[in-house]
This record gives C-alpha cells, sequence and structure tokens, in this order.
C-alpha cells in the first residue's frame, strides 16, 4: 500500500516538473517575456533611481539687481554656488522678466529691490522677489523652495556676525499660475496621453486585428488601394481624437478653471499635426507586427511609459541626465505639452511654439514615410 | 504596351505562368513553375503543406511579386498590372475572411461594394444570393454564429459576388467533414458551369477528383500536371493520394 502511495507521489511530481520546465520555456524562449521579466525592472530602477527624480538641478536664473551692493552680490553668489542654479542672464529691468520665462530660458528670477543693503541697515523697504514659472507648479515649487532656504540660510549667517538687523523672507510670486494649481500641470500631460492612447494605440491594434484575422489579405487583394485601407482604419480614431480633446479642454476650461489663455486656433492646429504624429505611430507599429498583443505591448511600453516618464509630465525634463534628454527630445508628447502649456496656461501665441510645431510637423512627415515604406515592402 | 492594355492570350487561355519562381533568399518556395489555364476550368493545385501552393496563388493575385518568371492572368501581368487583375478576380482565403461581427449582409454588401458592384443591383442580388444558399433566415445574424460550414459557402458567394472570371481559392474546406465538403464542390461547380474559372490549392488528395485538371506541387515544383483520369492511369494508381505518394516518393510507372 505505502509502495503504491509513493509511486503515485513520484509520478505527480514528474508530471508536474515537465509542465514547470515547458513554462521555463515559454519564458526564456520569447523575447518580448524577457525584456519584461528580466531588463525592465534594471531599467526601471536606473531610471527611477538614478535619471527621473523630482530633484531640480541647474535650473537657469536671471537675476535683477539695481543695488548691487555687497549683500545682493553675496546673495547671488550663494545660489550659484552649489550647481542648483546657472546664471543665465542679468536683467537690466524688471520687465524684462516676462520675455525671459516666454523664451523658456529661465526657470525663476530674482528681483532686488533698489540700495538693498542700505535700506536693510535703517529699517527702509528692502525686498526679495523670486518669480517662478507657475505653468509647471512642480518645479516652481521646488526650485522656489531651494531658492529661500538658500536665502534665508545665508541670512542667519549674516545676522549672527551682526551684519544685517533682521531677516528679508522673499517674496515668492509665480506667474501664469499664481494659486499653483496641480491642474494646470497635468492637464497638458493628460492630452499628450490621451491622444497617443487613442491614435497610436488603438489604430495599430485595429490593423493588426485585420492582419490577425486575415480579412487583411482579402482587402489587399481588392481593387482598394492599401493605402485607402490604411487610412479608412486611421478615420475613426482621428474624429474620436476630436471629440476627445473638445471634451477635455471643455472640463478643463469650465470645471476645473484651467485657462485657455492663448490662441485657442494654435491650440487646434497644433493637436492636428499631433494627433497626425500619432496616428503614423500607430500604423508604423502595426506593419512591424503580427499580433494584436505584440501591438498593444509595443504601444504600452514603448509610447506610453516613455511618455509618463521622460516627456516632463511627472518629472522635469532639465534634470534629467544627457542622454536621457535626448530620448525625450525623440517623444512626440514632450514638444505637444510643452506647446500647450505655453498656449494654455502661458497666454501665448505661434511665436512661441514655433520650435515645437516644426518639430512636430517634421516628425510626422519622417514616420509617414517609413510607413508606408515599410507598408509596401510588406507586400512583396 | 500601356499600363491598362491586356496581351491576347492563346484560345481561351485565362490564367498563363511561364518559368514563375519565388525565393525567400536562399530558399526557393516556387521553382520555375509553368501552367496555362482555360476558361471555365476547375483547376487544382495539389501538394502537401509547404509545398509552395499558397505562395503560387498569392503571386498570381498579386498579393507579392515574383522573383522571377511570368504570368498573366485575365490577359494582365502580374508584375505590372496587377491592379488591373485585382478588379476581375475573387478571392477566398484559408481563414474564410469574412467579418465576425457584422451580420451576414453586411458582409456581402461591404465586399460588393470593395468590388464596384452598383448601389442599387446589391440588394437584389444579395436576396438572390441568400436564396440560392437557403440562408435567408441568417440575413441579420452575425458571421460568428454561423457554423463552419456555412461561413464557407458564404465566403465563396461573397468571393464571387460580382462575377469575377477567376475565383482564386486557397485551402477553402480545411476542417469541415466530407458531406460539407461535396456540398461545397456543389457550389464551385455552379460557378464554373456559369463560366468563372476556378483555381483551388488543396492539400487533401480526394478533392484532385473533383478538378478538371490538377497540378502536384512538391518542393516548389510542378511534379505533374494532367487530368485526374490521366494521372492515374500514368501512374497505375487507385486514386489521386496513391498518385502523389509515388509522386512525392520520386518513383514512376508508365502504363
Amino acid at each position: 500500500m505505502e509502495n503504491q502511495k509513493l509511486l503515485k507521489a513520484r509520478e505527480n511530481w514528474t508530471f508536474f516538473m515537465a509542465f514547470v520546465r515547458k513554462e521555463f520555456h515559454h519564458i526564456f524562449r520569447d523575447k518580448t517575456s524577457i525584456l519584461i521579466l528580466l531588463v525592465m525592472p534594471i531599467l526601471m530602477l536606473v531610471l527611477f533611481g538614478y535619471a527621473l527624480n523630482t530633484e531640480v538641478k541647474n535650473s537657469k536664473i536671471a537675476v535683477y539687481d539695481p543695488s548691487r551692493d555687497e549683500v545682493t552680490r553675496a546673495m547671488v553668489e550663494k545660489l550659484l554656488i552649489n550647481n542648483y542654479f546657472i546664471l543665465h542672464k542679468v536683467l537690466n529691468s524688471a520687465s524684462e522678466a516676462e520675455k525671459a520665462f516666454q523664451s523658456g530660458e529661465v526657470s525663476m528670477v530674482i528681483v532686488f529691490s533698489d540700495h538693498f543693503y542700505e535700506n536693510l541697515l535703517h529699517g527702509g523697504y528692502a525686498q526679495i522677489q523670486l518669480l517662478a514659472d507657475g505653468s509647471d507648479p512642480n518645479t516652481a515649487n521646488i526650485i522656489t523652495s531651494y531658492a529661500t532656504n538658500i536665502l534665508s540660510g545665508y541670512q542667519m549667517e549674516l545676522m549672527k556676525t551682526g551684519k544685517i538687523p533682521y531677516l528679508i523672507k522673499p517674496e515668492i510670486k509665480l506667474l501664469y499660475n499664481p494659486s499653483m494649481v496641480a491642474a494646470y500641470n497635468f492637464v497638458p500631460g493628460v492630452m499628450g496621453m490621451i491622444l497617443l492612447l487613442i491614435c497610436a494605440m488603438m489604430t495599430s491594434v485595429s490593423i493588426t486585428r485585420e492582419k490577425e484575422r486575415g480579412t487583411m489579405e482579402v482587402l489587399l487583394v481588392s481593387p482598394m488601394k492599401p493605402l485607402y485601407v490604411i487610412l479608412s482604419k486611421a478615420v475613426p480614431y482621428f474624429f474620436l481624437s476630436l471629440v476627445n480633446l473638445a471634451t477635455i479642454l471643455l472640463i478643463a476650461y469650465f470645471i476645473m478653471h484651467v485657462p485657455i489663455a492663448g490662441s485657442l486656433f494654435w491650440l487646434i492646429m497644433i493637436s492636428l499635426v499631433y494627433i497626425f504624429v500619432c496616428l503614423t505611430l500607430g500604423l508604423l507599429i502595426s506593419t512591424m507586427v503580427e499580433t494584436q498583443m505584440a501591438a498593444l505591448i509595443i504601444s504600452a511600453m514603448g509610447l506610453m511609459m516613455p511618455v509618463m516618464l521622460m516627456s516632463g509630465m511627472m518629472f522635469p525634463i532639465e534634470n534629467m541626465p544627457v542622454y536621457i534628454r535626448w530620448i525625450s527630445d525623440v517623444i512626440p508628447a514632450r514638444w505637444y505639452i510643452e506647446a500647450i502649456r505655453k498656449l494654455m496656461i502661458m497666454g501665448l501665441s505661434f511665436s512661441a511654439i514655433i520650435q515645437e510645431l516644426s518639430v512636430l510637423v517634421g516628425m510626422g512627415i519622417v514616420l509617414i514615410v517609413i510607413s508606408l515604406r515599410k507598408f509596401k515592402i510588406r507586400l512583396e | 504596351m500601356s499600363k491598362r492594355d491586356p496581351i491576347i492570350m492563346p484560345d481561351d487561355t485565362v490564367i498563363l505562368a511561364k518559368d514563375l519562381t519565388k525565393m525567400y533568399g536562399e530558399f526557393t518556395a516556387v521553382d520555375h513553375i509553368s501552367f496555362d489555364i482555360k476558361k471555365g476550368e476547375i483547376f487544382g493545385f495539389l501538394g502537401a503543406n509547404g509545398a509552395g501552393k499558397t505562395t503560387a496563388m498569392r503571386m498570381l493575385c498579386g498579393l507579392s511579386k515574383s522573383t522571377s518568371g511570368q504570368a498573366w492572368v485575365a490577359g494582365y501581368d502580374i508584375n505590372h498590372q496587377s491592379e488591373q487583375i485585382k478588379k476581375r478576380i475573387g478571392y477566398m482565403s484559408q481563414k474564410f475572411a469574412l467579418y465576425e461581427d457584422l451580420q451576414v449582409w453586411e458582409n456581402i454588401r461591404l465586399y460588393a461594394g470593395i468590388y464596384g458592384v452598383p448601389e442599387r443591383e446589391i440588394g437584389t442580388k444579395t436576396d438572390e444570393l441568400l436564396h440560392r444558399l437557403g440562408f435567408e433566415s441568417e440575413k441579420f445574424t452575425l458571421v460568428k454564429s454561423l457554423p463552419l460550414g456555412w461561413k464557407q459557402k458564404l465566403s465563396f458567394s461573397v468571393a464571387i459576388f460580382h462575377d469575377p472570371s477567376i475565383v482564386f481559392l486557397d485551402e477553402p474546406t480545411g476542417g469541415v467533414d466530407p458531406a460539407t465538403r461535396r456540398q461545397f464542390w456543389e457550389l464551385i461547380y455552379q460557378a464554373a458551369d456559369r463560366g468563372i474559372t476556378v483555381f483551388v490549392t488543396t492539400h487533401y488528395m480526394d478533392e484532385a477528383e473533383y478538378c478538371d485538371r490538377v497540378c502536384i506541387m512538391v518542393d516548389g515544383r510542378i511534379d505533374a500536371l494532367d487530368s485526374p483520369g490521366n494521372l492515374k492511369k500514368t501512374y497505375g494508381a487507385k486514386n489521386m493520394d496513391e498518385v502523389f505518394h509515388q509522386l512525392a516518393r520520386g518513383a514512376r510507372r508508365k502504363a
């Protein structure tokens, strides 16, 4: 009796191990699963632990210092010492500050009042103003805190040696988003993501579904030109994107009170270009894979993840190491989100987004050429 | 010769192939095959899986470009005038290629539209077709609810809806029982009687008996081309299965 039980147990064990072995084979013989299971964890560790963080270094700042006395000059020096800030420009008047922000040159402007040290000693008016770009509230918050800490620390030192009588607390002013509403930050990000999702992911899945089903073949034998087959796939998603764009803008404007301070026309224009880029991305992906599953994974891993992490949506771009910034530059969403921020929150118009617009147009052209070529090759 | 002119083909030939070859890198999928097919013929392409039948058919349909050799379908060159060919042929793929989430009549209308059947004719022709197949009750059924045999018949009917001169069938009877297969071949006979040339690939040797002429492909080459009757005589075989086995073994026996 005991022997029977033992024998059965051994049999079960052998079967079990055979299946376990088979499962290992499934994993290791499939490049995609190896990528996800082994490479991705390391990638995430490197990204989150090293490259992506909310610490902000090397922010470019501008200074307007009409008094230029020893205290103000020392304060500016203290700010620059730790590489948190880089002095990009010295301003000649307070009104130049707005321009410096609009051109995207600086993230913060420091303004000292006139006769700073003199007034400080004699109880007159002495003020430090920190102006930051509120359209990116996360970064603005961080750098103004840094600056405040550094300035307060230095002032404490001065007080100890009796050089100054009391502390001046810097006045923080956020341009474009004075109350630091978080929605201002994530609405552009969400727009970028949703359009990418609908256009790239869904289009690529739809085209590969046709291939999986076998109906693609029949369509290709039909008199309809292959190009039209593909276009017909893109059209519904194009319209859905427009509907979504309108919905997001309406909700953002009326319910979340995100301003549409700039040109609505150019907002729509650049959105159309971005939608086109995403559609061609979907098309490109569909020429590279055979199954819907693969299309989904590539869209999710290859598009959504980089967009979430490296487009400037969550983590500031300025702080990423150079090679990650190159990747960021290649992501269409990064340019789109930046343009949307400028248009919606900073209230700028066409001239400010020329760079973003041309980059997106260029990407669209390159992508459509590559996709069409790949599509033609597949036919042979 | 302009892009739009067909060549004149000898007496009623609808498909002509000369040394048609397809290579994928070093691998020769189709090896210099030549044949001609007459109007109204039911021509079978037999062979084991991987013999090159589907590849050959895809070249004729304009789905892939040949590596070398020539072929004309309905008078048009497959390499340079494939657009003209596509208008004149019908195609039924292995997977039947019907949209499962569309109803029966919606599938018919879709393909009819693609092949340019005039709008006003589509309705009447659809009802005629459904009547002929005995499908009237299923007009509004989603295709995914149909049994396999019905999907097959529907797929074939859709492929010839626009009255093409030639219809290409790629392994059309996979996965159904012999009785259903026979019913399917009834449809093929009816089409051939109407003058449609039928080009069918299959790996079922018994289906070869239904064809007017067959060619047997082995390793990309055509090793035999004749009517089933003649082939059986030539190889002293009782049925096509035996013929095929002899060819596959390389043995030849002349009566």
